[in-house]
């Protein structure tokens, strides 16, 4: 068994872990994928528009109808669960459409995408145009520390950050300090790794628009003297923030580090279909890294295609959240702790890094 | 590596309609692609975003979506068309004769 006194690392994209990781050759290395033939993939891969429609209408919809229950509720007690229904309508599947239409795979036409994307952008409080490239990063290195701007919490992990995520308390100033360095022109550090010079100045126009917005909801709320026009655009943000921060743990939480393969570092989940709308089968979330073209009214059918090649999804939310919180709680005092799952007699084998540089001080668990 | 030399890639027929193949020739590698009404196109095979095989990627009328981050191109010309891609694609001349493809490299 190996040490359990694993160094504290630097898990910045702008630390000396980035350099290393390059030395390893983790950083846009090649990936293990799951053997699937060319005429299913394509077929997998195919753009509709009809189910993002339809989805889309479902959710503007229900979020007409869940706010102007909560407008009625306004100065009751019933405001409470109201607002909060709304809330997490807005900001769940904020999350959800602003990375599918990050991807352009929602849609089958691209505007739609573009159009969905900087709506669910601005919903979520994430600058597009940023976390389009961070996002990208994010697929190429994935769980690489010091390459990956998206990884949610060291090792051992921060808990503080985990609960304040449930309000947004965490990100959520962050990116509201980024709109402000970018409606002045300028970018963060970290961005400069991964977002092109070509593309700042989109940045820029970007940022402007939001905090454009962000003061008219401020004038409306001084307009009006009260705070109910930020409850509907703004606030949703935060105090919806729950099931987004439940679900984002299930994705990466409690894995490895520094490996080339999804099937070690990404959790795929079972959810009921409700879960699913909200969350855009985003539940299949090894399938997506491995193959993300494929777009996600296709995704349960790619892990049918795929499920004799990796470890058994986790059975329903409360099973996945159970296996992410027991493994975090165990990183505490243990940070080289990580789970993993058995693969089934048909698999091939685990692709753990590059061979002659494996992390020999990881203490892996079976379940 | 030869300039203006046709080589000889795959059979037309190799390729089936809105598809693209991977072609390695020497120390490179190509797409080869044939869009819906029958064209035949030529492409540098890796992405200019990251070394990712553009072969594995999907043909949607006269455009490439690359595998890895969806990055757009134009097949014809190469243009960068969606980030994170920003650099244009290689592109070569390509002919059909005798029911073989070549493409001048
Ligand atoms: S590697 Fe092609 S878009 Fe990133």
């Amino acid at each position: 068994m190996a040490s359990t006194d694993r160094r504290k690392r630097d898990y910045s994209i702008t630390g000396p872990e980035n350099q290393r990781a390059q030395e390893r050759g983790l950083a846009a290395a090649e990936w293990y994928t799951c053997p699937i033939p060319r005429q299913r993939m394509k077929e997998l891969m195919k753009r509709k528009n009809g189910p993002a429609i339809r989805d889309t209408l479902i959710w503007f919809g229900s979020l007409l109808i869940l706010g102007y229950l909560a407008y009625l509720s306004w100065g009751t007690w019933w405001a409470v669960p109201a607002f909060l229904a709304y809330g997490i309508l807005y900001a769940t599947p904020g999350d959800s459409r602003w990375h599918e239409c990050g991807h352009g795979t929602a849609f089958k036409t691209p505007w739609m995408n573009e159009v969905v994307y900087q709506i669910a952008s601005f919903m979520v409080l994430r600058s597009a145009t940023p976390w389009r490239w961070s996002h990208a990063r994010h697929h190429t290195d994935t769980i690489i520390v010091g390459r990956d701007p998206e990884i949610i919490t060291e090792r051992p992990p921060v808990w503080k950050i985990l609960l304040m995520q449930i309000f947004h308390l965490y990100g959520g100033p962050i990116e509201l300090k980024r709109f402000a360095l970018h409606t002045f022109g300028k970018l963060e550090e970290q961005e400069r790794d991964y977002i092109p010079a070509s593309e700042h100045r989109k940045v820029f126009r970007e940022a402007r628009i939001y905090m454009l917005i962000l003061l008219a909801v401020v004038a409306a709320c001084i307009y009006a003297g009260s705070i109910l026009p930020a409850m509907f655009v703004f606030f949703p943000s935060f105090y919806g923030g729950i099931v987004v921060i439940t679900f984002g743990i299930t994705q990466h939480l409690g894995l490895y580090e520094d490996v080339l393969d999804h099937r070690l570092n990404t959790r795929t989940v079972y959810m009921n279909p409700v879960l699913r709308f909200l969350y855009w089968n985003m539940n299949y979330h090894v399938e997506h890294h491995m193959f993300p073209m494929v777009p996600y009214h296709a995704l349960p059918k790619l892990h049918e295609e795929m499920k004799a090649d990796c470890p058994a999804a986790r059975r329903g939310l409360f099973a996945a959240l159970k296996e992410v919180i027991t493994a975090l709680r165990k990183q505490k005092h243990d940070p080289a702790y990580v789970v993993e799952k058995p693969l089934p007699a048909t698999a091939r084998p685990y692709v753990r890094g590059v061979p002659q540089q494996q992390d020999t001080s990881l203490r892996s668990e079976v379940l | 590596m030869r300039t203006g030399t046709w080589i000889e890639a795959c059979a037309a027929d190799a390729i089936e309609a809105e598809d693209v193949i991977r072609f390695d020739f020497e120390d490179r590698t190509y797409a080869i692609y044939r869009t819906e009404n029958g064209d035949y196109y030529a492409t540098d095979g890796y992405c200019t975003h990251e070394k990712i095989h553009l072969s594995n990627g999907l043909v949607m009328g006269s455009v490439i979506e690359c595998p890895k981050h969806n990055g757009r191109f134009d097949i014809p010309t190469g243009k960068a068309k969606r980030a994170p891609v920003c650099v244009d694609l290689k592109t070569y001349p390509v002919k059909v004769e005798a029911g073989k493809v070549y493409i001048q490299a």
